[in-house]
């Protein structure tokens, strides 16, 4: 309401009354940004170590310090205070600053990687030590990414001390951010000359077996040929499997680096997704239309590749690739699904653009053994599920009549069920029958009529 | 027909949509509160910063006007039945054919000195968040809340939130002692300090201080202290907020009385919710219930019978749930702060004080007769399916691993609660059965 808070804290914001572990790690953190600004810039090129080692320290450490500092003296519990106050992460002034800068890195990185020499530079140390060769825009992204999910996802760890669920997804996806999109892809360059990341499987990874690709990655004998089985297989015979029993979260919010991103850097923005009926509308075409596209245009591309040329013509296959490359691969799943965090929440492009996301989506709607369970009678309508569904899924639309949520875009990250003040939502499976989308009331009614569909 | 409501709580907008679904006559809900209704269940996260007014409303603005609900902001004044016509504050009235009182509560206050004072309150309306907002914009440098209930927690919780310091007056010896049993009431008091709340057992408000121009400068309790403060929660209850019917025909006791039909002492004037006093309530229920439920099951119910289909107010077995600062707290089934006559009960902790379960029974057939749960989720079907049943507290605990509702990968409370129950009672040992069975046993039979 009237309170807005200006501060740069996107950790239960509390301004008046920060502590001395705080601004201990405020103090750290303001070090890394600097050597951060002052690298970018190109400063300080022939000390790249010191620099990089200032940034790494005052990033990672100010940052486990400062978040240690707000939550680790709290008693455990949900931990949404003056969310809604803070400026950066409700939209303000200061919300609209990092959105603008984080959109901006995105075009640098995606488009104009010259403006990101400087940074580039102040990785070369790391680069050396773990590639033996000099940093490219590319490694300076992962390993950012990969601190951002390590911190922050440590910071969402400490905010859900109390919920087992949290904890060991959080694990989950900050090991597969750490290990198979950062740690093994390096290690395999090192050894093979290729990198594979191993938890990233056509549709998301959209080229993965584009004819192009496929010739490329086959090249690197054995490992690819492996490669390249281990993706179909994860795609075709994994997905739907591993989506039946559990839901597509076992991949959204368990594996995915981009889920990894969302969930941990992206948290303090959840509450920023659209609840409206009209976004779920857009959403319904929208994430169903990038499905449709890609596998079209990849289907196009190995007929073609299999009629040597004689469907398409190589420059109209190529042209069609390098657009959805360009419109997907880069401003949607990118400039607009990171850059954006703090204008569409942290699950922009999950909701409504990742076409694996849409394909395990549908089968969650229609063939899963998940579901969220609403409890009997027991919800009082105070929307904090919808709020915090970083899906834009109106949670309380269902609860507040009995019903159990069955949605193609849930990516079970639990947080409707941690929010819930009176233990009416739970994350399980169960046998596909009436229960699962049905009403849970029984026929004479905990709520006779909350039971009827009315008005829908 | 023109059908009025007056109220856009959950019992004026339940029956709203009832009648919608049902019938294609003209609806119209007044309220002078706000424009369009939203969740009073959600008012503290409003000023707690989890959520703005706009995600407290379950409902989008277009949905009244596609449903062809009509919305009128007023507070009405009067209303006669002679004429079937209410008169709003402004002066001008309405026809009505039919007409539901749905008006909710106010806040308690027992004719303390000052209680009408600026910078006191109660916490139900959103007017009610106005003023604290208002009280609060400058800071203040002590809260004090009397009273100590669930409405009392969630002031305190509200104001810490914002960094003010809180005192909470509380006339038991325990918290919520006239509600929970002595285990439960400890556990809260416990909690309720272990936050930094400044927490006065047995002590009762005696006069709120003026500052000279109408505001409260500060408290003095029944002991002679005074303490001060900007702000005075009040929040002892709540009762009928009727002052706008007592001059009509309609009968009223301590709130519109009505029958199991909903159905005032006029006919065609009906009243659900808070407002709405049983002549003869459902057994295990208050005259007036104050619960978000109840007022959503009458309602519909008055709904119902406008629209000609009787239909008795049917709320099923009691249950509730609450939230006390982080431990959520769920009921179902009587258990009440004392024993009744031939009752019998368990109860178990865990080590670390968050989390409990307390059983109730009958001593004479051990028939289930209510649970109450701390820190841990139980399922509201289940429970209704076994108290249906009238399953023995030995059948409940057996199975309970079918009503555990935590979320996956939380700490199992069973086997601790059952080896607890087994050394206290050796002659009616219980062997837990596995989820897989039960699953088959409870749901598929």
């Amino acid at each position: 309401m009237s309170e807005v808070n200006s501060s740069l804290s996107l950790a239960n914001p509390h301004p008046a009354n920060y502590n001395g572990t705080q601004k201990l790690g405020l103090a750290l953190i303001a070090i890394g940004v600097l050597s951060l600004a002052l690298a970018w810039v190109g400063i300080g090129k022939d000390q790249a170590l010191y620099f990089f080692i200032a940034m790494l320290a005052g990033l990672m450490g100010g940052g486990l310090i400062y978040f240690y500092g707000t939550y680790g003296k709290l008693p455990a519990g949900i931990k949404n205070n003056r969310v809604f106050f803070s400026s950066i992460a409700s939209r303000g002034a200061l919300g609209w600053m990092l959105g603008i800068i984080l959109t901006g890195f995105y075009i640098s990185l995606y488009f104009f990687p010259k403006y990101l020499n400087g940074l580039i530079s102040l990785f070369d140390p790391l680069s050396q030590l773990v590639r033996g060769k000099d940093s490219d825009q590319w490694f300076v992204y992962g390993t950012f990414y990969t601190i951002a999910v390590l911190v922050m996802g440590i910071k969402f760890m400490m905010k859900y001390r109390h919920n087992r669920y949290q904890l060991i997804r959080t694990s989950s996806v900050t090991f597969f951010q750490l290990i198979l999109a950062w740690t093994l892809p390096i290690i395999m360059e090192n050894l093979y000359n290729y990198g594979p990341y191993l938890s990233y499987f056509w549709p998301l990874d959209y080229d993965a077996i584009f004819p192009g690709s496929l010739s490329y990655v086959l090249k690197s004998g054995k490992l690819g040929q492996f490669v390249v089985v281990w993706g179909l297989i994860m795609t075709f015979v994994a997905t739907p499997i591993l989506t039946y029993f559990f839901g597509k979260r076992w991949y959204c919010s368990w594996v995915c680096g981009c889920g990894g991103l969302a969930e941990t850097a992206g948290d303090p923005f959840r509450h920023l997704s659209d609840k409206s009926l009209r976004a779920w509308k857009i959403e319904r075409w929208l994430i169903h239309s990038v499905l449709a596209f890609i596998i079209i245009l990849t289907v196009l591309l190995l007929v073609d590749n299999a009629a040597t040329g004689k469907v398409l013509g190589d420059a109209a296959g190529k042209s069609l690739a390098k657009t959805y490359s360009f419109l997907i691969g880069s401003i949607f799943a990118g400039v607009i699904g990171t850059g954006f965090y703090p204008i569409l929440g942290n699950r922009a492009w999950c909701r409504f653009g990742c076409p694996m996301a849409a394909y395990m989506g549908i089968i969650q709607r229609f063939k899963s053994r998940f579901r969220i369970t609403t409890n009997g009678a027991q919800c009082i309508s105070c929307g904090n599920c919808s709020t915090y569904c970083e899906m834009g899924i109106d949670v309380r639309w269902y609860a507040q009549r009995g019903q159990n949520i069955v949605r193609a875009s849930c990516v079970g990250c639990g947080i409707c069920s941690a929010v819930c003040p009176r233990g009416v939502l739970k994350l399980e499976t169960g046998p596909e029958n009436a229960q699962r989308t049905g009403i849970q009331l029984d026929s004479h009614g905990l709520i006779p009529l909350e039971a009827v569909k009315i008005l829908d | 027909m023109h059908i009025v409501i007056i109220g856009n709580g959950i019992s004026g907008i339940t029956a709203a949509r009832t009648l919608r679904k049902h019938s294609d006559h003209e609806i119209t809900v007044i309220s002078g509160e706000t424009d369009h209704f939203f969740s009073r269940t959600a008012l503290m996260y409003i000023y707690m910063g989890h959520m703005r007014y706009q995600e407290t409303k379950p409902y989008e603005d277009w949905f009244w006007s596609k449903n062809r609900i009509n919305l009128k902001k007023a507070w009405v004044k009067q209303i006669d039945t002679d004429n079937n016509h209410i008169l709003f504050s402004d002066d001008s009235g309405m026809h009505y054919d039919r007409l539901l009182i749905a008006s909710g509560s106010k806040s308690n206050k027992f004719g303390w000195p000052g209680q009408d004072l600026d910078g006191v309150q109660g916490l139900y309306s959103f007017q009610d968040l106005e003023a604290m907002e208002r009280t609060t914009k400058h800071g203040i440098s002590r809260a004090v809340i009397v009273g100590g209930g669930l409405i009392g927690i969630e002031m305190a919780e509200m104001l810490h939130s914002r960094h003010y310091p809180v005192t909470l007056l509380v006339r038991e010896q325990s918290y919520w002692n006239n509600v929970l049993p002595a285990q439960e009431s400890a556990m809260i008091t416990r909690h309720i300090r272990e936050h930094g709340f400044d927490l006065r057992l047995g002590v009762e408000l005696k006069e709120i201080l003026d500052d000279g121009t109408g505001k409260v400068k500060g408290v003095v309790t029944s002991e002679g202290e005074t303490i001060d403060c900007q702000l005075v929660g009040l929040t002892a209850g709540v009762s009928p907020n009727i002052e706008f019917v007592k001059s009509s025909k309609i009968v009223c006791g301590r709130g519109i009385i009505v029958n199991q039909f909903q159905q005032t002492n006029i006919n065609g004037v009906y009243a659900a919710g808070d407002c709405a006093q049983m002549e003869t309530p459902p057994a295990d229920r208050r005259p007036i219930e104050q619960v978000w439920y109840t007022g959503k099951i009458q309602g519909e119910t008055a709904a119902l019978n406008i629209l000609g289909r009787p239909t008795a107010y049917n709320p099923g077995y009691w249950y509730n749930s609450a939230k006390f600062l982080d431990i959520e707290y769920q009921t179902y089934g009587m258990v009440l702060p004392v024993l009744r006559e031939g009752e019998e009960a368990f109860y178990w902790e865990d080590a670390n004080g968050k989390r409990s379960i307390h059983l109730v029974w009958r001593k004479q057939d051990r028939r289930f007769i209510g649970i109450n749960n701390f820190g841990i989720r139980l399922r509201h079907t289940t429970f209704n399916h076994w108290l249906k049943q009238q399953a023995t507290v030995d059948e409940v605990l057996r199975d309970i691993r079918a009503a555990a509702f935590d979320p996956e990968f939380f700490k199992p409370f069973e086997k601790e609660l059952i080896s607890a129950w087994n050394i206290q009672f050796p002659d009616h040992q219980i062997q837990l059965n596995n989820k897989r069975s039960l699953r088959a046993r409870i749901f598929h039979s």
